[in-house]
């Protein structure tokens, strides 16, 4: 089942009240191309599962290794991605595009 | 956040209520701001402003910049026709992120088996749009052919601010239609508000190729085309 930020919010919410520690990132800001808009969520738990999405895929994993480290100190953050800059090999959107993201536990 | 926070948000949401989540980017405070709490905020100009749009987006004043979750009920489509074009909307629209609700006081239609995990309604339409509420946010899509049930649904529709009415039928059925819903006292501008026919015209034949053109129509008139139509 494709998941829908209804279905985030409401899994962010599930997994928080079951114990698990969580991490919500929401889109806050994007500039050109962005691939997804602007309060589009991530849900991450500590073992790095996650559902939705800030991008098209290309960030969320530099995304949810953040959340491991928000999990654990509790300190929101938020991270921003510009185009891919293959030479330095960091992350990035092909798109061409920048977002940046809000990164925070719930707890 | 404040798990606390993000179920009142999730109730406000499955109420079908709009609410303002605002969040100090810098700090890390947090609120939660509902309809009824609006006027009273500090921020309630922004806040309403924010509202309108319908999006979500970060907002500066006095130096602090603020991101404003901004939740307005989810779209949802309500049907009338527990038909076989609503069969295949039902999956659809699920994908689209649009709830779906089938009203069909026809329980031989309206069968939990040709409907699963989809709200059913097996009554008449005044009954069932009662207990509904039709808002702006929501869309009526009338299938059933049957003036019986689907003209009380246009009726309610056409008095509501759903943002989107269409109704199943010919050119002809349509203008039959017009002409009851005319003699019902529906001005002609009123009754421009129902496409007619329904969808958007991509040829569909099939119950699913229908159910495709309404939700392409739907979704259309959602959001606006991005590209001017030729």
């Amino acid at each position: 089942m494709i998941s829908t930020d209804t279905d985030i919010l409401a899994t962010a919410e599930s997994w928080a009240k079951a114990g698990r520690g969580v991490a919500l990132a929401t889109v806050i800001e994007t500039w050109g191309s962005a691939p997804r808009p602007v309060g589009s969520h991530l849900v991450i738990d500590e073992e790095g599962n996650f559902l939705g999405s800030v991008s098209g895929g290309c960030v969320e994993g530099a995304v949810v290794e953040e959340a491991a480290d928000v999990i654990a100190d509790g300190q929101a953050r938020t991270l921003e991605f510009g185009v891919a800059d293959e030479t330095a090999w960091k992350v990035g959107l092909s798109c061409g595009g920048r977002i940046r993201v809000y990164v925070e536990k719930v707890h | 956040m404040d798990l606390s926070l993000l179920s009142a948000l999730n109730v406000e949401r499955a109420a079908r209520r709009a609410a303002v989540l605002v969040t100090d980017i810098g700090s890390g405070a947090q609120r939660l701001v509902g309809e009824a709490d609006l006027a009273t905020d500090p921020l309630a100009g922004l806040l309403d402003k924010q509202l309108r749009t319908g999006k979500s987006g970060t907002v500066e004043t006095e130096g602090t910049r603020y991101f404003l979750t901004v939740q307005v009920p989810p779209p949802r489509v309500v049907v009338t026709g527990a038909v076989h074009i609503s069969q295949a909307m039902a999956p659809m629209a699920k994908l689209l992120d649009l709830d779906v609700a089938i009203i069909d006081p026809r329980t031989a239609f309206a069968t939990p088996e040709r409907f699963p995990d989809v709200t059913l309604l097996p009554e008449w339409p005044d009954e069932a749009i009662k207990q509904l509420g039709l808002d702006s946010y929501t869309a009526f899509v009338a299938l059933t052919h049957d003036p019986k049930i689907d003209d009380p649904g246009l009726e309610a529709a056409l008095r509501s601010d759903c943002f989107y009415i269409g109704a199943l039928g010919s050119r002809k059925t349509h203008g039959r239609r017009i002409e009851r819903l005319t003699a019902a006292g529906f001005d002609e501008a009123t009754l421009a508000r129902i496409h007619a026919p329904i969808g958007l015209d991509i040829g569909a034949v099939s119950p699913s190729e229908i159910a495709l053109a309404i939700l392409g129509e739907i979704v259309m008139t959602l959001r606006g085309p991005r590209r001017a139509l030729s």
